[in-house]
């Protein structure tokens, strides 16, 4: 069969993801009956909350009017600030989460070599990772004090526990034949390591370093929130403090915005890693 | 026989690595209390620690302050799961529903709830409405999505397998649908306490005379560091006692839903776990 007739890969063809099929798939999403509704509904909802609070049967002073919350966030001023904030908050969660790839998962390998070590831990960790471990930020603060490296330590010790989970879940379920055939290779140990076990397990190790980012993302911006510090949750607080009613709102809808883009970038890449 | 002593001595083996463990962090905790590298009173000895907790036992008022916190969380986690219940199970049954709605119950999930709370000390005040809310808040996602995924994985067998024996609607939901959503539903609700219990400590916390976290920041801001500790041992205690709880409360469920797999070839015992991914804040 010549190449003229059948062209090279063309059963592959289709798993091919163009910008023109994403962006036509898109449309074909935004068109479906069922999510016009929902964006309908939600309208609609806003819609009454702007009729109530300009009719003033809800006070300003309790809710912002949604047409109000939602300009500000194309204001000048806001627009800068929320880009500082936004770039401060994301190094720190960059920082801790660096931190905890490189603490969990050789801790993780560990547990998978030593496994005597793994069942004596697994359920400590499974503890602390259903544990309130924001609760230690006072304890930080008084440590480090009111800066950066508090909040980098508490993304880091919220999010390094699910890493460390996954890691050794990960080097567990990479299959033994694999590692026999390494061996049956004579490889040495490290070179098994590195060619065997670490790419069969970066599908896993990659869960849990999205749960550790999600995780270190949210205490971050809680513990900004709580002792009004850093960048996006400084800037909800910052502007409840002075009673700057639509500003609060404006804000929250910023970092809800931005911790929802996160969130969707960050289960793509998952996708992609699979 | 060689088995049952490979097993013992590996069973006595993790008991040891978890008591040398224990005592190593208890001599470094006391060696960096008594080396003076960090300021005196940040990490003070943990007999001081334990002297701190045996004071706030035996103080009326912790009891108090345990009993606002647990309050708030059991009306908010009743409130919410309740609410998220419904919500879920409409969700689940409903394509139409789930494709309109479900992207923004998912994307308020992945968001930092501690955010709203300006919102709540604004619309709810700063008694213990506001904490109840946080709770409720706390509470829905993580049910919701649970009941939601609980709802997807009934099998389709059972479902006709009712239908084609023309069972009444109040029969289905008792003799179907809540047997087999109950499993995966007990998971999130486990978690679902436990996102109540931070959501009021973390409201508390911001704002409140009373209640653990009030007690805590309250402890953090006069400098009493031991007795600040002794609040955190208690409420990681109350923590892991509800969450015990909870696991206990599962075992009845999960012994029907292994009875259940075998008779349906273990397609109920093989379903996953939909509340472990459940995404917390």
């Amino acid at each position: 069969m010549s190449s003229a007739t059948v062209p090279p890969n063309s059963e592959q063809r289709p798993e091919k993801v163009s910008l023109p099929n994403a962006f036509a798939r898109t449309i074909r999403r935004l068109l479906d009956p069922a999510v016009l509704f929902g964006l309908l509904v939600v309208t609609g909802i806003l819609g009454v909350i702007e009729w109530l609070v300009a009719s003033d049967i809800v006070s300003r002073a309790v809710v912002a009017l949604p047409s109000d919350a939602i300009a500000g966030l194309f204001s000048r001023e806001f627009r800068g600030q929320i880009l500082s904030a936004s770039q401060l908050t994301f190094s720190l969660v960059a920082a801790a989460l660096a931190a905890e790839v490189i603490v969990a998962v050789p801790v993780g390998y560990f547990l998978y070599r030593k496994p005597a070590f793994g069942s004596a831990y697994e359920g400590w960790l499974a503890s602390l990772f259903a544990a309130p471990v924001f609760l230690l930020y006072p304890l930080f603060m008084v440590i480090f004090g009111r800066n950066n490296f508090t909040l980098i330590f508490m993304g880091f010790v919220s999010g390094v526990i699910p890493i460390i989970i996954h890691a050794r879940v990960a080097f567990m379920t990479v299959p033994e034949t694999l590692i026999n055939v390494g061996r049956s290779f004579h490889l040495s140990q490290a070179t098994i390591f590195w060619k065997i076990i670490l790419p069969s397990s970066v599908p896993t190790i990659f869960a849990g370093i999205r749960l550790g980012l999600v995780y270190t993302l949210i205490n971050i911006i809680a513990v900004e929130f709580l002792v009004d510090a850093g960048g996006l949750g400084r800037m909800v607080s910052d502007r409840y403090f002075r009673f700057d009613i639509a500003g609060t709102y404006t804000a929250i809808c910023a970092v809800a915005l931005i911790s929802i883009a996160f969130t969707l970038i960050i289960n793509r890449l998952e996708k992609m890693v699979r | 026989m060689t088995r049952n002593v490979s097993t013992h001595w590996r069973l006595s083996q993790v008991t040891w690595i978890k008591l040398v463990t224990i005592a190593i962090l208890l001599a470094a905790w006391q060696a960096i209390a008594v080396s003076g590298l960090l300021y005196e009173g940040i990490v003070p000895q943990p007999l001081l620690v334990a002297k701190a907790l045996w004071f706030e036992l035996i103080d009326p008022s912790l009891y108090v302050d345990l009993g606002y916190t647990l309050l708030e969380s059991v009306i908010g986690f009743f409130f919410g799961s309740s609410l998220a219940i419904v919500t879920g199970i409409w969700l689940g049954s409903s394509s139409f529903s789930r494709r309109a709605f479900e992207p923004y119950i998912l994307a308020l999930a992945s968001m930092p709830k501690v955010i709203f709370l300006p919102i709540l000390f604004l619309v709810f005040g700063l008694g213990i409405e506001s904490k109840i809310a946080k709770a409720a808040m706390s509470a829905f996602f993580p049910t919701v999505l649970s009941t939601v995924a609980a709802v997807l994985q009934i099998d389709r067998v059972l479902i006709n397998v009712g239908h084609s024996f023309d069972l009444r609607p109040t029969q289905m939901a008792r003799m179907i649908y809540i047997p087999a959503i109950s499993r995966p539903l007990m998971i999130g609700l486990q978690l679902s306490m436990a996102m109540s219990i931070i959501g009021v400590l973390s409201a508390e916390i911001a704002y409140a005379n009373v209640g653990l976290g009030a007690r805590m920041i309250h402890y953090s801001d006069q400098f009493n560091i031991s007795s600040m500790y002794a609040v955190m041992v208690i409420i990681f205690a109350v923590t892991s006692t509800i969450n015990y709880a909870f696991s206990k409360a599962q075992t009845p469920f999960l012994r029907y839903e292994r009875v259940r797999g075998e008779a349906t070839g273990g397609s109920l015992a093989n379903a996953a776990a939909p509340g472990k991914s459940a995404v917390p804040g």
